[in-house]
C-alpha cells in the first residue's frame, strides 16, 4: 500500500491553487496504489487555510504552524517536510517556484529519486511511473522511481485544479523538526510582489502574451485587449528582458507553464523555449507581421499584420461582439 | 573568493525541436546535433567571473573559479571553452548522461566540494536537456549549506551574499552567508546584476556573457584539467530514475490564416467557439 503527502502552497492566508492540482494528482496515484493521501500545512497562522485544506477529500490535513516558518525558506521547511515524508510513498507539490525549490531538498535529504514538472501519472500492476517533458517540450520521457520514496512535481496546467467537497477531514498538527546549520545563515529580506489585478496566468482561461515588438507599449496596446477578454498578461522572455513588462510574466521552458482555451502570441516569433510554455493551449492566435515567423508552425488562426493597428480592431471588434 | 561553477553540455538547445525519437521509444535521439554549454550554465561561470572581479578590470581574478562536468571525454572541450573565457581550473568527471542522475550528481558535487573547500557553488537552475531543476536544491541539502535558487541579481557583502530571486508573483530577496549554493536564472546577465565588493554600483556589464579572445583560447590548453572517476566520489552510483521509454509530443498543425481582424473574431467565435 502506498499513501500520498501533498506539500500544499499557502500565501496571504489562503491556499493557492497550485495545491489543488498537486491534489489531483494525489487522487489518481491513490488509486493506482491503493492508499489515501494526505495535505500537508506549513507556515504560521493556518487556521483558515487549515479549514480549506480539510475540503479537498484528504485522509488527513496535517498542520505545522510555528513562528519559525512564517516566511518560507527551504532550509527551515525542509527538515520537517522530509521528517513526515517518511511514512509515506509518494511525496508531491506542484512545480511552481515553491515546489521547484523545496521538493528537491527533500528528495536530497530522503535520498529518494525526483521527477520533476510531471504531465501524467501511469498505472500498471500496483506500479506507478511518471510521463514529464524534456528538450523544451520535445520529447516526453516515461519514468519510474526506483527509491522507496518517491518525490515529484507536477505541472499545474495538466492536472485539474481539484473541487472542495462535502466531507471534512480531520486537522492534526504535526511537530517542527529543528533546522540544521544551513537555516542559520539564510535570512528572508523581503518581497517585492508585482501587483497584478489580472486573473493569474496559471490559472487563466484566455492568456495574451506580448513580445519584444510591443516595446515600451506594451501595456499601452496589450490591456484594452486583456480588459475586453477578461483575460491574463504574459509576455516572451525577449520582453521581460527588455523591461518591457514584470519578470513574473514570462511563459515558456523557464517561465510559467500555460494551457488555457485560447492564447494569443502578439509579435513573438516562437523560438523553442517559448512554444515549451503554451503549445498545450487549446487554440493559438498569433498576430506577426512575418508571414515566416515560427510561431505560425503551431497557431490556429494567424493574422499577418503590423499589431501597433491590428491590436486596436481586434479590441473594437469584440467590443461590438460584447454589446 | 573560491567558487566552484557546475557546467553541463547539452544537445544545441536552440535545436532541440529536432531531436528524434525512434519507433521503439528506447532512447532520445540527438544525432546530428551540436553539443553546447547549458545556456544557464554559461551565465553561472559569468556571473562567478564577475563575482572575482572588478568590473573595469576583467583581466584580473580576485580569487579563484573552478568548473566542473560530469561527462564523457568529449566534453573536455566544453570545459576547455570556459577556461579560456576566464575560469581558472577544471575537472572532468567521468561519466556518461545515461549513468547519472540529479542526486548522483549532486552526491559527486558534495565529495568535490569537501575537497576544494569553495566559498560559493554556483550553478544554471536546470539543464535544458532533462528539464528537471534538481541539482542545486540537492547539493544545498547534502552539505547543510544556504542556498538561493533562480538568482536575478547578486550584490556581494563582507561574509555573503545577497540574492534576488525570481519567484511566482514578484522577486524574494534573501541574504546567506557563506559557504553557500547559488542557482542562476536568466536575467542574472543583465547589465547591472552582478556586483562583487570590488566593482562600483555605477558600472554596467555589456548584456549576456563575455567572450573569450583569441590568445585566451591558446593559454586555455595551459590551464590544469583533472580527471577523476565517478566511483571515486560517491560510494552508490546506483541510479534512483530510470527512463522506460520516450515519446513525441502531440503533433500540433499549422492552421488558417485570416485576413483581417473582423474575420479572426468570427473565426473564434463561430469556428473554434472560444468567445
Ligand atoms: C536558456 C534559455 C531559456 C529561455 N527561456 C525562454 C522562455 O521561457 N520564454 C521565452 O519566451 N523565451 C525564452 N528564451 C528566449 C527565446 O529563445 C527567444 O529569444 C525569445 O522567446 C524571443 O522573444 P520574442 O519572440 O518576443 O522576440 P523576437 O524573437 O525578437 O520576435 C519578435 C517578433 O515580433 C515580430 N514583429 C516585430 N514588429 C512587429 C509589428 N509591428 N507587428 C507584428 N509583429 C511584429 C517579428 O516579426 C518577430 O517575429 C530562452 C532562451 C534561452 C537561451
Ligand atoms: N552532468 C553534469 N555535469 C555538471 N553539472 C551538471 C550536470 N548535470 C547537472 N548539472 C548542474 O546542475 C544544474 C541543474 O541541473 P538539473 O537539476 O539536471 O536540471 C545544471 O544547470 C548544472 O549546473
Amino acid at each position: 500500500m502506498g499513501n500520498i503527502l501533498v506539500v500544499a502552497e499557502f500565501g496571504e492566508g489562503k491556499l493557492k491553487r497550485t495545491t489543488h492540482s498537486a491534489v489531483t494528482f494525489a487522487k489518481q496515484a491513490a488509486e493506482a496504489l491503493g492508499g489515501t493521501y494526505s495535505l500537508l500545512l506549513l507556515g504560521s497562522g493556518l487556521d483558515a487555510a487549515a479549514q480549506e485544506a480539510a475540503k479537498l477529500g484528504a485522509d488527513k490535513v496535517l498542520v505545522a504552524d510555528d513562528d519559525s516558518l512564517g516566511q518560507y525558506l527551504a532550509e527551515t521547511y525542509a527538515p520537517t517536510v522530509a521528517a513526515i515524508a517518511k511514512d509515506y510513498a509518494v511525496v508531491v507539490a506542484a512545480a511552481s517556484a515553491y515546489g521547484k525549490d523545496l521538493l528537491p531538498r527533500i528528495a536530497a535529504r530522503t535520498d529518494a529519486g525526483y521527477a520533476a514538472d510531471i504531465t501524467e501519472i501511469l498505472s500498471e500492476g500496483g506500479k506507478i511511473s511518471f510521463k514529464r517533458p524534456m528538450y523544451a517540450g520535445n520529447a516526453f520521457g516515461v519514468c519510474e522511481i526506483t527509491s522507496a520514496l518517491q518525490v515529484v512535481t507536477v505541472r499545474q496546467s495538466a492536472f485539474a485544479a481539484a473541487e472542495p467537497g462535502d466531507s471534512t477531514s480531520a486537522v492534526e498538527a504535526v511537530a517542527i523538526a529543528g533546522a540544521g546549520e544551513a537555516a542559520g545563515r539564510v535570512k528572508w529580506q523581503k518581497f517585492d510582489q508585482v501587483k497584478n489585478t489580472r486573473p493569474e496566468l496559471t490559472e487563466a482561461s484566455v492568456v495574451i502574451s506580448g513580445g519584444r515588438a510591443l516595446k515600451e507599449k506594451f501595456y499601452e496596446v496589450l490591456d484594452p485587449l486583456a480588459d475586453v477578454l477578461g483575460a491574463a498578461i504574459g509576455a516572451s522572455r525577449a520582453a521581460c528582458d527588455a523591461g518591457y513588462c514584470a519578470p513574473d510574466l514570462q511563459v515558456g521552458q523557464t517561465g510559467k507553464v500555460v494551457a488555457p482555451d485560447l492564447y494569443f502570441a502578439i509579435g513573438i516569433s516562437g523560438a523553442i523555449q517559448h512554444l515549451a510554455g503554451m503549445k498545450s493551449s487549446k487554440v493559438i492566435v498569433s498576430i506577426n507581421k512575418d508571414p515566416e515567423a515560427p510561431i505560425y508552425q503551431i497557431t490556429d488562426y494567424g493574422l499577418v499584420a503590423d499589431l501597433f493597428k491590428a491590436v486596436p480592431e481586434l479590441v473594437e471588434q469584440l467590443k461590438t461582439l460584447d454589446s | 573568493m573560491k567558487i566552484l561553477v557546475a557546467l553541463k553540455r547539452v544537445a544545441d538547445p536552440d535545436n532541440a525541436n529536432k531531436v528524434k525519437i525512434p519507433a521503439d521509444g528506447s532512447t532520445i535521439d540527438t544525432a546530428g546535433l551540436e553539443f553546447k554549454p547549458n545556456p544557464f550554465d554559461e551565465y553561472a561561470l559569468e556571473t562567478a567571473l564577475r563575482l572575482t572581479e572588478d568590473g573595469t578590470k576583467p583581466k584580473v581574478r580576485d580569487g579563484e573559479v573552478i568548473v566542473v562536468t560530469f561527462g564523457p571525454a568529449d566534453t573536455e572541450s566544453t570545459l576547455r571553452a570556459a577556461l579560456a573565457t576566464g575560469a581558472d581550473r577544471a575537472i572532468r568527471v567521468d561519466a556518461n548522461d545515461d549513468q547519472l542522475d540529479g542526486l548522483l550528481v549532486a552526491k559527486g558535487l558534495k565529495t568535490l566540494v569537501a575537497e576544494e573547500k569553495p566559498d560559493i557553488v554556483l550553478m544554471g537552475k536546470q539543464a535544458v536537456d532533462g528539464d528537471t531543476n534538481q541539482v542545486g536544491q540537492a547539493l544545498a541539502e547534502l552539505l547543510d549549506w544556504p542556498m538561493a535558487t533562480f538568482a536575478a541579481t547578486i550584490e556581494e557583502q563582507e561574509d555573503g551574499l545577497v540574492v534576488g530571486r525570481e519567484v511566482d508573483g514578484g522577486v524574494l530577496e534573501l541574504s546567506i552567508k557563506y559557504p553557500a549554493v547559488v542557482t542562476v536564472d536568466l536575467r542574472i546577465v543583465s547589465p547591472s546584476s552582478v556586483y562583487s565588493t570590488k566593482t562600483d554600483r555605477s558600472f554596467k556589464y555589456n548584456e549576456g556573457v563575455r567572450f573569450s579572445p583569441l590568445p585566451a583560447i591558446m593559454q586555455a590548453r595551459r590551464k590544469p584539467l583533472d580527471t577523476k572517476s565517478l566511483a571515486d566520489l560517491v560510494d552508490d552510483t546506483g541510479l534512483k530514475i530510470n527512463y522506460l521509454r520516450f515519446e513525441a509530443p502531440p503533433a500540433r498543425l499549422a492552421g488558417v490564416k485570416v485576413a483581417d481582424a473582423a474575420e479572426l473574431v468570427d473565426k473564434l467565435k463561430n469556428e473554434a467557439k472560444v468567445l
